[in-house]
């Protein structure tokens, strides 16, 4: 069981022998790996307006224009003048296209009010023209767009499912690759039951709205023999067609650059090792007014001095009101705007569902190229979106960013608190924490990096300063009252200088002393000398002077022995 | 359905008319032939003079089945009088054809 599940979310890859037909459609393709089964059926069931017909005409248009295949639309609903006006919009050239041989349109109009039923009969004219149009343009896919629309009408509806069984297999034994869409049912997955004879691949479209916002989102239920992803995935309708956002959860391969890219605050550089990696997320999360879009504009800055194209997303404030902001904080990003390496763009979170705002992301990518992206003000999205939702959204989104190699950077207001961010947080690479604290009568902010995957970061607090000439960095002063910011700081910078310049004022009033006392010593010392000199001089006199008056002894001794004719012996032995 | 009865519409008592009629079908199945037997004894029981029969064969023409707006077999359409009618299946319920066509059957049209 675990090693199935396992498959379903890390193997999405084509199985061997299963060929299938791409339908276009970004994202859905990735989910039941490359396409729908080829030569099969596919029921897509939704509610009205869930965009089933959509889904099938960008299958059938993909299919001409990206591989060359030819289709068939069958319409019961509309005629195929309204169907081609209503993709046009979207690009989708059905007029062209059945000019120039790629698609067919048949429409069947049922109009239950016109129909008397009265016994037995068969669709064998659908077949008969359905098989006519496959033969003119060589088609490989088929679209019928909504065959439910049969039921009621004919009197006998156990003819009809009959008859849409064997149309099933009729256009398999065609080999052509089909869609049929179903009207969603109240128990059933739709509500005649056609999943019954359309088996190998059913796909569910939802459209709810919650306080007012749509969110449109598909689920694959069913594709026979093959794992797909089986949650359910927003999507969206852009300009340019359906679209079912990237995958978050089934692959997670987009590579690791090794290089690094500055924030454009040097010291902020050095705290997280040397800069950000490129294409790595960055979450700046923070209380209101702790400087959030200024960190922001410091990165879009730094890129676009590197000549780089940086896409910024404002969820709160009008560009032209962030641009006069960042200016009196010396940022100046206007000259960006006009060499176009700048794209601001400002969007109510409100305004859209969730999946437009993800539509619009991927748009603005595609045309401006970025390296950088950053969404200011990811939190008001919490308006009226569930916390999962919005985490979800949130996932894509960087999905979207981190598979083009492109840095982000979202900033997001909480509430105090680490743990209010916690749900995005753990999808981010680098998370930076801005507080303001008060004290002495003033706020100051102060830049915490509370993650930073991948690089040994500073675990110091610094204070954050918006200047007049950019963002500056400062290390607190830590006192014995905690961490002190603003004038605290600096009237404990103040006083941590005057301490300083004291003592060395007490060293050197120290050092002189000891001099002094050197000196003294060294005086003294050569005096000492001197005097010893003196003394060993004295002493050697003394000696000298003792030895010439022995010697004066001898001679006045032999003199007297010589007047007294003494025995030179005697006398000797005598004086011992 | 309802029981047929007299409306605006009901064109049976204007003896001066001719119904237009289309079947459609497909090849000579055993379906299409019933219903064409079926229709021409029901008009020569009710229209008697007046009324003509077109077959088309929509294997002969398929794309005649989207001009035409004809998705099953066999199909009468009554073309004339207006306003157009659409008649599906082999035409064995005779009742279910004379309420198609808004012809009065004859049980209440009688006397």
């Amino acid at each position: 069981m675990e090693n199935a599940n396992l498959t379903d979310l890390t193997d999405s890859s084509v199985e061997p022998g299963l060929a299938r037909a791409p339908t276009g459609i970004t994202g859905l393709d990735q989910i039941i790996g490359g396409g729908l089964p080829q030569g099969r059926v596919t029921l897509v069931a939704g509610s009205a307006g869930a965009g089933k017909t959509l889904l099938g005409l960008q299958f059938l248009v993909a299919g001409a224009r990206e591989r060359g295949e030819p289709g068939v639309l069958v319409t019961f609903e509309e005629s195929a003048a309204k169907v081609a006006d209503n993709v046009r919009s979207l690009g989708f050239d059905l007029d062209g296209l059945q000019r120039d041989g790629m698609l067919v349109i048949l429409s069947f109009q049922v109009n239950p009010t016109e129909i008397v039923a009265a016994g037995e009969f068969d669709f064998e004219p659908l077949f008969a023209s359905l098989g006519e149009a496959i033969g003119r343009v060589g088609a490989k896919r088929v679209v019928l767009d909504t065959i439910e629309v049969l039921f009621g009408v004919f009197g006998d509806d156990s003819i009809v499912r009959a008859e849409l069984s064997r149309l099933a297999r009729w256009l398999e034994d065609r080999g052509v690759t089909a869609i049929v869409t179903g009207e969603r049912g109240d128990k059933t997955l739709t509500r005649t039951g056609i999943e019954e004879y359309v088996s190998d691949c059913v796909i569910v479209l939802d459209h709810r709205v919650r306080e007012g916002i749509s969110t449109r989102r598909l689920r694959v239920i069913k594709y026979r023999g093959s794992a797909h992803g089986t949650n359910e995935y927003p999507f969206y309708i852009s300009p340019r067609g359906f679209v079912v956002l990237p995958i978050t959860s089934i692959t997670l391969d987009y590579g690791a650059p090794e290089e690094r890219i500055s924030t454009g605050i040097a010291r902020l550089d050095h705290m997280l090792g040397g800069g950000v990696y490129r294409s790595s997320a960055i979450l700046v999360s923070g209380t209101a007014g702790t400087g959030k879009t200024s960190l922001g504009a410091s990165l879009v800055d730094a890129a676009c001095q590197r000549g780089e194209r940086v896409l910024w997303v404002l969820f709160e404030e009008s560009p032209e009101q962030v641009l006069r902001n960042m200016r009196s904080i010396g940022l100046d990003l206007r000259p960006w705007v006009d060499a176009g390496l700048l794209r601001i763009w400002a969007a109510r979170p409100a305004a859209f569902g969730l999946e437009t705002h993800l539509a619009l992301l991927a748009q603005l990518i595609d045309e401006t190229g970025p390296s950088l992206a950053v969404l200011d003000g990811i939190d008001s999205f919490s308006h009226g979106s569930s916390a999962s939702d919005v985490t979800s959204m949130m996932a894509r989104q960087l999905d979207l960013l981190k598979a083009r190699g492109i840095t982000i950077l979202a900033t997001a207001l909480d509430h105090g608190g680490e743990t209010s961010m916690m749900d995005v947080s753990s999808l981010v690479d680098v998370w930076l924490l801005l507080r303001n604290v008060e004290s002495n009568g003033e706020r100051n902010r102060l830049l915490f990096v509370l993650k930073s995957r991948g690089t040994a970061h500073s675990n110091q607090v610094r204070e954050f300063v918006l200047t007049g000439h950019g963002i500056e960095l400062i290390d607190v002063s830590v006192g014995p009252a905690g961490v002190l910011t603003g004038s605290a700081r600096l009237a404990q910078q103040a006083a941590e200088r005057d301490a300083e310049v004291r003592r060395i004022d007490e060293l050197g009033q120290q050092r002189r002393e000891v001099r002094r006392s050197i000196s003294e010593r060294e005086a003294h010392l050569a005096t000492l000398q001197h005097e010893l000199a003196r003394e060993r001089e004295e002493l050697g006199q003394i000696d000298l002077r003792e030895h010439h008056q022995a010697a004066d002894a001898d001679a006045d001794q032999l003199a007297m022995a010589t007047q007294r004719w003494a025995d030179a012996a005697h006398n000797d032995g005598g004086n011992r | 359905m309802t029981q047929p009865h007299a409306t605006d519409d009901d064109r049976t008592g204007d003896p001066g008319e001719s119904w237009d009629l289309r079947l459609y079908v497909t090849g000579q199945s055993p379906k299409s032939l019933r219903a064409a037997e079926n229709l021409r004894r029901t008009c020569e029981e009710h229209l008697a003079g007046r009324y003509t029969i077109e077959v088309v064969d929509l294997l002969e023409n398929p794309r005649l089945a989207a001009d035409d707006q004809i998705l099953a077999v066999p199909t009468v359409v009554r073309k004339l009088p207006q306003p157009i009618r659409k008649i599906v299946g082999d035409l064995s319920d005779t009742d279910r054809v004379l309420v198609g066509l808004q012809l009065r059957p004859q049980r209440s049209t009688g006397t």
